[in-house]
């Protein structure tokens, strides 16, 4: 227990050393929220049922910071630290290289409860939005969201040979999460076939965007997510190369 | 006592023996050197005795253990210093040592290491704003921070400059005078000279000599060399009629002669008769250096069995 506190102090202060990463992860969400609010004043839409259209955008900003640190951040770090050495230096310690893993988790994990606590702050306070009305169900959403992103990390992190071959792997299935997350487009400006698959496609937005309105999050994509998770991360840990 | 036992090691790669059936140990409190080029086994070796990798055959106990089955029993007693592995770029050396500190029941106090291992003015700079000497001193630390039994220490002089490299070597000596057991993996013959008690020299996978520096010199033919510029001409035939003469050689106005046995003494007194003088006389004696080269180049490929 000793070496996994040390180790996730000491993840946590080399990722605060890092501001573009811990930036991109935990602020700029609320700062794109801000920017959008300020150029598109949110105004009931009726096409969108009475509801603002940016209040059906503030999940998606979530996958910012799960895709960062997921999908990036994550598994280009740990690939870095099996290149250089990091993970077999470990081994040789009685702490095994496992510990470093899980240390990353935790502090990831952290980091981004911190990133949604902060827009869920923001937006309700300058934007009005409401907060989730289902926060249970949000919660479980962005857990099995956040897991399941954590997971097609840790495999990209096991297969991917080099540090450079993780970033070539990591950075368009970052642009796909982000895409299909809705991101650069609101999800409602999307094609219909485009919005299922994004149902389903890790984090699992609309699980986000149900439960934030009030909803029970569908049981079907959050499933989708815990298959992803415990899926790709038990192939994940069993084909993990230390070195 | 031995605190580490190897026995008929053997570690393939595919088709290849990366290490052939290699025995030794190692006495505790000693300073054992694993000698030899590149590629031949050297790490290979240490890895299985640190259980890293698991050997074809041949059976490995370090200080009584197992290293795959013992694992965690040996990691807390054996400090390792890996080859090519560093740190992440933003670990400050305090953290490094406190974080690994932490991995140990009873770690060494990390404030004195750093002081010890001159790391005191660093101790707030991240890894990647070291330099290779530096690097290389934290790298030593951390693996003594756990207060290991047995230090291992693989090719740590590399890519040092001599200054740095000098400062290493008495570092090690510092840590056999705590009663630690040093491995040390090198391939400079003069690292091992100046600090091994024994060494093991391997070549493509096999032991080739296991003795004391001395010894190993010993080993290759007492080759000599003597240069020397005759103040009058002298015939080869002289020379080469000598018993003790294998060869003479002129490079402009200097004679090469080598030979074995009393080559000075037959050499100089044929001179004499001849009335010649030697000028500039300087007689080369095998070193450690061509003792090694004699035992592990593929050019000259003699084993301990031939030499001896």
């Amino acid at each position: 227990m000793k070496e996994l506190r040390a180790l996730v102090a000491t993840e946590a202060k080399l990722l605060f050393r890092d501001p573009i990463t811990w930036l991109a992860a935990i602020a700029l969400p609320s700062v794109v929220l801000l920017i959008f609010g300020s150029l598109f004043p949110p105004l009931p839409d009726p096409e969108l049922g009475g509801q603002r259209w940016l209040d059906l955008f503030v999940p998606s900003l979530l996958v910012i910071t799960l895709g960062t640190l997921g999908v990036q951040t994550l598994p280009i770090r740990l690939a870095t630290y099996r290149e250089k050495g990091v993970l077999r230096r470990l081994s040789t310690t009685p702490a095994h290289p496992a510990r470093l893993l899980a240390a990353q988790l935790v502090v990831y994990s952290v980091t981004s409860v911190i990133a949604m606590v902060l827009l869920v702050v923001v937006g309700h306070l300058v934007y009005a939005i409401p907060l989730p009305g289902h926060p249970l169900g949000f919660l479980v959403a962005f857990l099995f969201g956040m897991t399941s992103l954590f997971a097609i990390g840790l495999i990209v992190a096991a297969v991917a040979p080099s540090n450079r071959a993780a970033t070539a792997i990591a950075i368009p299935m970052f642009f796909a999460v982000m895409f299909l997350g809705g991101v650069y487009f609101p999800r409602v400006m999307l094609p219909e076939i485009l919005v299922r698959i994004g149902d389903y496609t890790p984090p699992g937005v609309q699980g986000l965007q149900d439960a934030w309105l009030g909803n029970v999050p569908q049981l079907a994509p959050l499933l989708g997510m815990a298959v992803v998770t415990v899926v790709l991360g038990a192939i994940a840990v069993r084909s993990f190369r230390w070195e | 006592m031995n605190v580490i036992e190897v026995s008929d090691l053997t570690k393939h790669y595919g088709d290849r023996a990366a290490v052939d059936d290699v025995s030794f140990s190692v006495e505790e409190g000693e300073i054992f050197g694993i000698l030899g080029p590149n590629g031949a086994g050297k790490t290979t070796t240490v890895e299985s005795i640190v259980g890293l990798r698991t050997p074809d055959s041949g059976t490995i106990r370090v200080l009584g253990l197992d290293p795959r089955q013992d694992r965690d029993r040996l990691r807390a007693v054996v400090g390792v210093q890996l080859q090519e592995s560093e740190l992440p770029d933003r670990i400050t050396v305090r953290e490094a040592l406190d974080l690994f500190a932490s991995f140990y029941d009873d770690p060494a106090d990390p404030r004195r290491l750093i002081d010890e291992l001159g790391l005191a003015e660093k101790r707030d700079t991240a890894y990647r704003h070291l330099s290779g000497g530096q690097k290389q001193r934290l790298s030593i630390a951390l693996a003594l921070v756990g207060q290991p039994r047995i230090a291992i220490l693989d090719e740590l002089s590399t890519g040092l400059d001599p200054q740095a490299r000098r400062d290493t070597w008495d570092l090690i000596e510092s840590i056999r005078g705590r009663g630690v057991t040093v491995v040390l993996v090198t391939h400079l013959m003069e690292e091992a000279e100046r600090l091994a008690d024994r060494v093991a020299v391997i070549r493509d996978g096999r032991l080739v000599a296991l003795d004391t520096p001395a010894g190993i010199v010993s080993m290759v033919d007492p080759e000599q060399r003597l240069r020397f510029r005759p103040s009058a001409p002298i015939e080869d035939r002289l020379l080469t009629d000598l018993p003790e003469v294998r060869s003479v050689q002129r490079t402009g106005a200097t004679l090469v002669v080598t030979g074995t046995g009393n080559l000075i003494g037959a050499v100089t007194a044929v001179l004499a008769r001849q009335d010649v003088i030697a000028n500039d006389l300087r007689v080369d004696q095998a070193s450690l250096d061509e003792a090694y080269l004699a035992l592990t180049s593929s050019r000259s490929p003699r084993t301990a069995k031939e030499l001896s």
